[in-house]
């Protein structure tokens, strides 16, 4: 499969996605934040960094850059889109993700291992994931609270729309395994039609042993599996 | 002219920052603060001649689509002589 890795100015996770995704045997390549195309893409990964500075909000610019309009036209025509930390934070901002992210609680920039609970393995992005099992996943930010109002969030709730949430190792949601305060614990989300979704942890950084994780593999393995199955002709999983 | 837009995040999104500035308020002896809401300011010097309810109009639309984030955020634009 081929993954177009978007690059902005200040993106720092871009060639650790191109990476994870040739060591998980497919193509990538990045596409720069001027182009208007992303070339012969079967899935796009807006990657983690401070784009544009992440000047007056983060994501705020980026969404208004020219790959970001064909990045929207992708997601129409029902391409799959995971935007990583500073990805999550630009497709909300670009309205391509419900809800938004605010500073830490703790207005720390925190940077260690966490565990996600993937909350069901309907998704594109989850089904080579077993709910019952924790991911152990590094996260790396300042401003990943996710915030969206109770409305919004029992709507998403009810459609599956979170996928990931930050628990303990047992598994459990619990306050102390939040690092950032977001509401329900939520890591990670993804639109109603299920093609495009967002996550603050960085599943590109545990893909290898030499890493610590590999648990970011049945993440990017998902996406990149269901766009196998897809080519296949062979029903792939529901998107939510 | 300018404009002076304030942007303050909503009442229902949690501010850690306030909150941080407003213990530290109470630590510095400065009593009857009930709460303390951190925002931004931007300011926007117009060209000259420019129209006012045209810069008013546009501005708005500058403030809901890119200088606040209607979802976490109020803001509150005037224009000025």
């Amino acid at each position: 499969m081929n993954v177009a890795v978007v690059q902005f100015p200040a993106s720092n996770c871009d060639q650790d996605a191109v990476h994870a995704i040739r060591v998980l045997g497919h193509s990538a390549w990045l596409a720069w934040h001027r182009d208007t195309s992303l070339g012969p893409a079967d899935a796009v990964i807006i990657p983690g960094g401070f784009s544009y500075g992440d000047y007056l909000r983060c994501g705020a610019i980026a969404r208004f850059s020219p790959v970001m309009q064909a990045v929207r036209s992708f997601a129409e025509q029902g391409g799959l889109v995971l935007g990583i930390c500073n990805g999550f934070q630009v497709l909300t901002e670009a309205g391509l993700l419900p809800g938004a992210l605010v500073r830490n609680r703790s207005l720390q920039f925190r940077c260690e291992h966490v565990f996600l609970r993937v909350e069901h393995a309907r998704s594109p992005f989850t089904w080579r994931a077993d709910p019952a099992r924790p991911l152990r996943i590094p996260i790396a930010h300042g401003e990943g609270c996710y915030y969206a109002d109770e409305e919004t969030l029992d709507a998403m709730e009810a459609r599956g729309q979170v996928l990931w949430r930050y628990c303990n190792a047992a598994g459990e949601c619990t306050e102390e395994a939040n690092p950032n305060g977001s509401l329900r614990n939520i890591a990670g989300v993804c639109n109603e039609q299920g093609n495009v979704a967002g996550l603050m942890p960085h599943p590109e950084r545990a893909c290898e042993a030499i890493l610590g994780s590999t648990d970011g593999r049945f993440i990017l393995e998902s996406m990149l599996g269901w766009l196998e199955r897809r080519a296949a002709g062979a029903s792939a999983p529901a998107a939510a | 002219m300018k404009a002076r837009i304030i942007v303050t995040p909503k009442k229902a999104v949690v501010d850690p920052q306030g909150k941080t500035v407003q213990n530290a308020l109470a630590h510095l002896g400065y009593t009857g603060v009930r709460a303390v809401h951190v925002g931004k300011y931007i300011e926007i010097e117009l060209e000259p001649g420019t129209d006012r309810a045209t810069a008013e109009r546009a501005l708005d639309d500058a403030c809901r689509k890119f200088l606040s984030n209607p979802i976490i955020e109020d803001y509150h634009l005037e224009i000025v002589d």
